[in-house]
């Protein structure tokens, strides 16, 4: 292989396993913390650049409606709870006027998308897992699964099957030894490093453990005077933040259509594995890994490409249960 | 500082306490004993919100219906449950300063003070303070939790079997403990099946039986009743020294 496409291959590939890494960090994080492994993820992913695309097609997008719509529900279940139904029904209404906003001027269509989906996290939870407290890992994975099938139906309804083209913020190329490296592939190794640094150290800040003790032991820690409630919709607010994100920095690079979000959610997880769904560091190592991984094996068996990625998973998966490090919980 | 009238606790259609009422007193440790299935635990569970009760709970002359664990243990009512419920993967000096976190979300800081006191009153927790809590022995476990509730200042402490599952000797220790705790003035809900112990070290006793109350008064005096001693101090009265 000639050193200038190794060099492409190279930077190809770390630029999508910075969006792999991202769509990891998603995951460990909310699974650290609620031990939901969180399919829907790619979805919501995708829902930011579609989002942002309606903006700048000039209508408003479906999704400010099903944001301002969960929240609204979710103001409702909480209607007993002192202010927090007002507030939520305020968020909602602001959701709306961002939408309003976003159709009016699509300058500002990414922020506008990123801030109309956030939502979408935390009210999923509040709705679909927060009323089931005591589940399993299975359960919760079961539910969701199902969460995918809705929101990859929805994303359909609301955007249609077409690709969509979104601008890059940074339309330029950066020579790095002699190669040209995309602006935009930049900005999303950026943000997968930022991302990683900031949860690392958020996770060692008290509040950060606090959530983390949430899922080690859920009792455990509401007598010690942590909401298990809350540390769920934290997690997933950051979690669906890091994911609508990376959607809107990595669509210019690589298109937005509503059925991709399955498979990068798929790729994230694997990167997610590789850290063992607990590591933030390792999430970002294990995403820039598939990213190689997958540009190296579509130049040389492109048919084959996405089987060589998760084949991956066995050896890891191999590896880490037999290194499992096994300590006694109290549940 | 905390009145019960008429508490139940039910499990779907088993009754676990029916019709307590009790009281505590600011700087008073107040034991409930009673045998195994007495309703002594749900009790306490019924007062951390953990349990779903009724009837009527007052502290600090204000209602408790309707506040979640979290929110009562802000308001300073703390559990050290009977299973501990320890976070095992994580280091003993962050298990200890997240029983201070409802401190921590109201801006308090200054946590290191209280830390140091817990290493003071629990040398061996400071000794492991960086390893991981599933790796400590029983007694140990049993100390951190106790640790890890007095980080959040309890008002109102309520400790679940302290006693459960430890040596002779490590039961000593931990009386010694709550010993210590009664002499610095904070308030104690003592359950215990060690009636002996529990009698020793309280002002005042409740005797469970079947949920109710069967029997309360003055520990010394519940000590030097029949009933009790021969049910609950394994002595036949004519035997006591």
């Amino acid at each position: 292989m000639d050193p200038t496409i190794f060099g492409f291959l190279l930077s190809d590939g770390l630029i999508s396993g910075a969006l792999y890494a991202l769509v990891a960090l998603s995951l460990v994080l909310v699974f650290a913390v609620t031990r939901v492994i969180l399919i829907p993820m790619g979805e919501w992913v995708m829902y930011a650049p579609l989002t942002q695309a309606g903006f700048l097609e000039g209508r408003l997008p479906a999704t400010v409606g099903l944001s301002a719509l969960l929240l609204l529900v979710w103001a409702v279940l909480d209607r007993r709870r002192g202010r927090a139904p007002w507030l939520l029904a305020g968020w909602a209404v602001g959701v709306g006027l961002l939408g309003m906003a976003g159709v009016r001027w699509p300058s500002l269509a990414g922020p506008i998308a990123f801030l109309v989906v956030l939502p979408l996290g935390p009210a999923s939870f509040r709705l679909f897992f927060e009323p089931l407290p005591q589940g399993s890992v299975l359960l919760y994975l079961i539910l969701a699964v199902g969460l995918h099938f809705v929101y990859k139906g929805l994303g359909l309804a609301f955007f249609g099957p077409d690709q969509f083209r979104l601008p890059a913020l940074w339309p330029g190329e950066l020579g790095v030894l002699g190669l040209p490296v995309p602006g935009q592939g930049v900005l999303l190794v950026a943000a997968a490093l930022l991302a990683m640094a900031g949860l690392f150290l958020f996770f060692t800040t008290l509040y950060g453990k606090a959530l983390r003790a949430a899922a080690v032991n859920r009792l455990g820690a509401r007598i010690s005077g942590i909401s298990v409630r809350e540390a769920g919709r934290v997690a997933f607010l950051l979690a669906t933040a890091v994911g609508a994100a990376a959607g809107l920095l990595a669509a210019p690079l690589t298109n937005a259509s509503y059925d991709m979000g399955f498979l990068l959610g798929l790729k994230g997880f694997v990167a997610a594995i590789l850290g063992g769904l607990v590591s933030y560091p390792l999430a970002v190592v294990g995403g820039g890994l598939v990213g190689l991984l997958e540009a190296f094996s579509s130049f040389y068996a492109s048919a084959y490409k996405e089987a060589i990625v998760f084949t991956l998973l066995l050896p890891v998966l191999a590896w880490r249960s037999l290194s499992a490090l096994t300590l006694e919980e109290e549940e | 500082m905390l009145r019960v009238r008429g508490l139940a606790v039910r499990y779907g259609s088993a009754v676990a306490v029916e019709g307590v009422d009790l009281e505590v007193h600011p700087g008073e440790v107040v034991t409930l004993i009673g045998p195994n299935g007495a309703g002594k635990t749900s009790t306490l569970l019924a007062l951390t919100g953990l349990a779903r009760a009724s009837g009527e709970l007052c502290y600090l002359g204000r209602p408790l219906d309707g506040l979640e664990p979290e929110e009562r243990v802000a308001r300073g009512i703390v559990l050290v449950h009977e299973r501990r419920l320890l976070f095992g993967e994580m280091p003993v000096e962050d298990n200890l300063l997240l029983g201070a976190f409802s401190r921590y979300k109201r801006g308090e800081r200054g946590l290191g003070e209280d830390l140091e006191r817990v290493y003071r009153l629990f040398p061996r927790l400071a000794e492991r303070r960086r390893q991981p809590a599933a790796t400590l022995s029983g007694g140990e476990q049993q100390m951190l939790a106790i640790g890890r509730a007095l980080m959040s200042r309890p008002k109102l402490l309520l400790l679940d079997e302290p006693s459960l599952g430890l040596a002779p000797l490590v039961v000593q220790e931990i009386f010694g403990i709550l010993r210590r705790l009664k002499a610095a003035g904070t308030t104690l809900l003592l359950v215990e099946q060690n009636a002996k112990a529990a009698l020793s070290l309280a002002d005042r006793g409740y005797l469970l039986e079947a949920g109710r109350v069967v029997l309360s008064g003055d520990a010394a005096e519940l000590a030097r009743d029949p009933q009790v001693v021969e049910h609950y101090l394994g002595l036949h009265p004519e035997e006591r020294p």
